[in-house]
């Protein structure tokens, strides 16, 4: 039976795996490559230069990405404080509504999220729904909240929310009650319950709900451009624009393996934390 | 457990403005395609659909939905194909490399895919490969696929090995044993898995935006409108898109359900 499964799984592992070296691990070796060509080159058979990190900070390419990381920091923390009430009523307190929620979640998910962002820029705008009712109906009309940095970061709050909601309630859902029960009867109080029991125990859906929001956010484009006009640019804003309107594609790729390292880095250390059968519910 | 009823009603109201929030934007979308005036202002004056008709009359417009869906179908297919097998390797046997292969199956969902998107531009370039809508469902696969796989493992993780050694033992050959056995039992998250994939291609974006040459999917345009100004096609497009999805999840429940009660008709009859 073992060497059956050995086999098996071997071979039924081989087609996704083949994609994922082929058209994942290889392309990010061609980035990496490109990243130390010399300025403005479109193939690989130049003499690498690495002039493409010293523009990095040479012309301030820096600030985006510490910009990306700080408004990606920030709608994590954002994030878990207010997806934690929730994710904690959809594992322990709601029944049916919980199905409700997560069908609701999950359909919007499949909206691109070009058109909810847009529609938020149809939400707040001056004259839009929500300044547009507000002066018909008292004459006071207000600024519109659009184009500067919170904008972006409540874009990006809108938009990963499900990322961090539905491990957060999966991680939740592993604290056992008894546990918390015992806490409580030998006298903690709600902090200390939620510090030391609760927190711990669901630290797995804590760590790739944040992982996730964290690293989809840094990479973010669309909520700086759609909501944010020109306040602040993002990293892969700046990626995107080396590549098309700088048509320079070593400065490109060397701003991609700069964000590739930090996130990669982050992420394969999160992931290496986690036991993904315990969260996906292994029965045996 | 035991919550107050307090909390518990205000844990409802919370969960119900969650939805109220996440479903705002749209609501202002649906109201500016049904506007009748070019430049849009809240509240509106003059509702019409004239911009629907415009919309299904454009041939613009259907050359953006025949590329997405395309995009799509074949994505779901692909997927849903590496997802089975990947799904098995994920949950149900136990071999040697099974750790090192659920996390690289995770590295794709952890990437930027605006970036995921450019890498596969530069590799298609050196590999000397024309970008078109084929390009994109490559890219599209690579960031669905996992997605899929995860999917259908949450459903291989909680079935029986034994029902496949007692086929097996009874002289099922290994493909007999897929066929009859696994396959079936994982139906429902195959379904689960394909629909998924089918509606995240489908409105995707940032894989889309540089992998598809010359050929643009339905939220590639929208964005391309967006980013250069006010077009009243846009919120038009986007709720035709978006109650697409919503037919088709519909459509897929009716058949789940027909089939569950077409299925205990007969174990009734029996």
């Amino acid at each position: 039976m073992k060497t059956l499964d050995r086999r098996l799984g071997l071979l039924s592992a081989l087609p996704v795996t083949l994609l994922m070296v082929l058209a994942f691990l290889a392309p990010l070796v061609v980035v990496a490559i490109f990243s130390i060509m010399p300025p403005k080159v479109f193939s690989l058979a130049n003499t690498p230069d690495f002039s493409a990190y010293a523009v990095f900070f040479k012309q301030g390419y820096y600030k985006s990405l510490l910009w990306s990381l700080g408004m990606a920091l920030a709608s994590t923390v954002i994030l878990l404080v207010v997806c934690w009430p929730l994710a904690y009523a959809m594992a322990k307190i709601f029944k049916r509504f919980t199905l409700v929620l997560t069908i609701a979640i999950v359909m919007s998910l499949f909206v691109s999220e070009n058109i909810r962002l847009f529609g938020w820029v149809l939400t707040l705008m001056k004259g839009g729904l929500i300044e547009g009712h507000f002066r018909a109906l008292t004459g006071i009309g207000f600024d519109s909240p659009l184009y500067g940095v919170p904008i972006i970061v409540f874009g990006l709050v809108y938009v990963y929310l499900p990322f961090m909601l539905f491990p957060l309630a999966q991680g939740i859902s592993m604290v056992p009650d008894d546990t918390r029960q015992a806490a409580y009867d030998l006298g903690a109080t709600r902090w200390q319950v939620l510090w030391q029991i609760e927190i711990p125990l669901a630290a797995p859906g804590i760590v790739v709900g944040s992982l996730l929001s964290f690293v989809l956010a840094a990479g973010a484009l669309a909520e700086s451009k759609i909501l944010g006009g020109q306040a602040v640019i993002a990293i892969a804003d700046d990626i995107e624009t080396a590549f098309t309107f700088g048509q320079n594609w070593p400065l490109g790729s060397a701003l991609s393996m700069i964000l590739i390292v930090i996130i990669g880095t982050l992420a394969l250390f999160g992931v290496s934390k986690v036991d993904l059968d315990a969260i996906m519910g292994r029965k045996r | 457990m035991n919550a107050s009823r307090l909390t518990r009603t205000v844990l409802f109201i919370y969960g119900i403005a969650m939805i109220a929030f996440l479903y705002l934007p749209l609501v202002s979308v649906g109201f500016a395609s049904v506007s009748q005036s070019r430049y849009l202002s809240f509240p509106i004056k003059r509702y019409s659909t004239k911009w629907y008709g415009e919309a299904l009359e454009s041939s613009t417009v259907s050359e953006l939905l025949l590329t997405s869906l395309s995009v799509a179908l074949l994505v779901t297919v692909i997927a849903l194909v590496f997802a089975f097998f990947g799904a098995l390797a994920f949950a149900r046997y136990q071999w040697r490399f099974r750790n090192t292969f659920q996390k690289l199956i995770l590295l794709p969902i952890f990437f930027p895919q605006t970036v995921l998107g450019l890498a596969l531009l530069m590799w298609f370039n050196s590999l000397g490969i024309i970008p078109t809508w084929k390009t994109a469902v490559v890219a599209h696969l690579i960031w669905i696929t996992p997605i899929a796989t995860l999917i259908v493992a949450i459903r291989a993780y909680s079935f029986d090995p034994a029902l496949e050694e007692a086929a097996r033992d009874m002289g099922a050959g290994t493909f007999t044993v897929l066929r009859e056995i696994t396959l079936p039992l994982l139906m429902p998250g195959i379904v689960s898995a394909g629909l998924f994939a089918f509606l995240l291609s489908w409105g995707n974006f940032p894989l889309s935006l540089f992998t598809t040459g010359a050929d643009s999917t339905l939220p590639e345009w929208l964005y391309a409108k967006m980013v250069s100004g006010y077009s009243p096609l846009v919120p038009t497009l986007g709720i035709m898109s978006v109650v697409g999805s919503f037919l088709l999840i519909l459509f897929a429940v009716a058949v789940v359900w027909l089939m569950r009660a077409n299925k205990e008709a007969r174990t009734a009859q029996d």
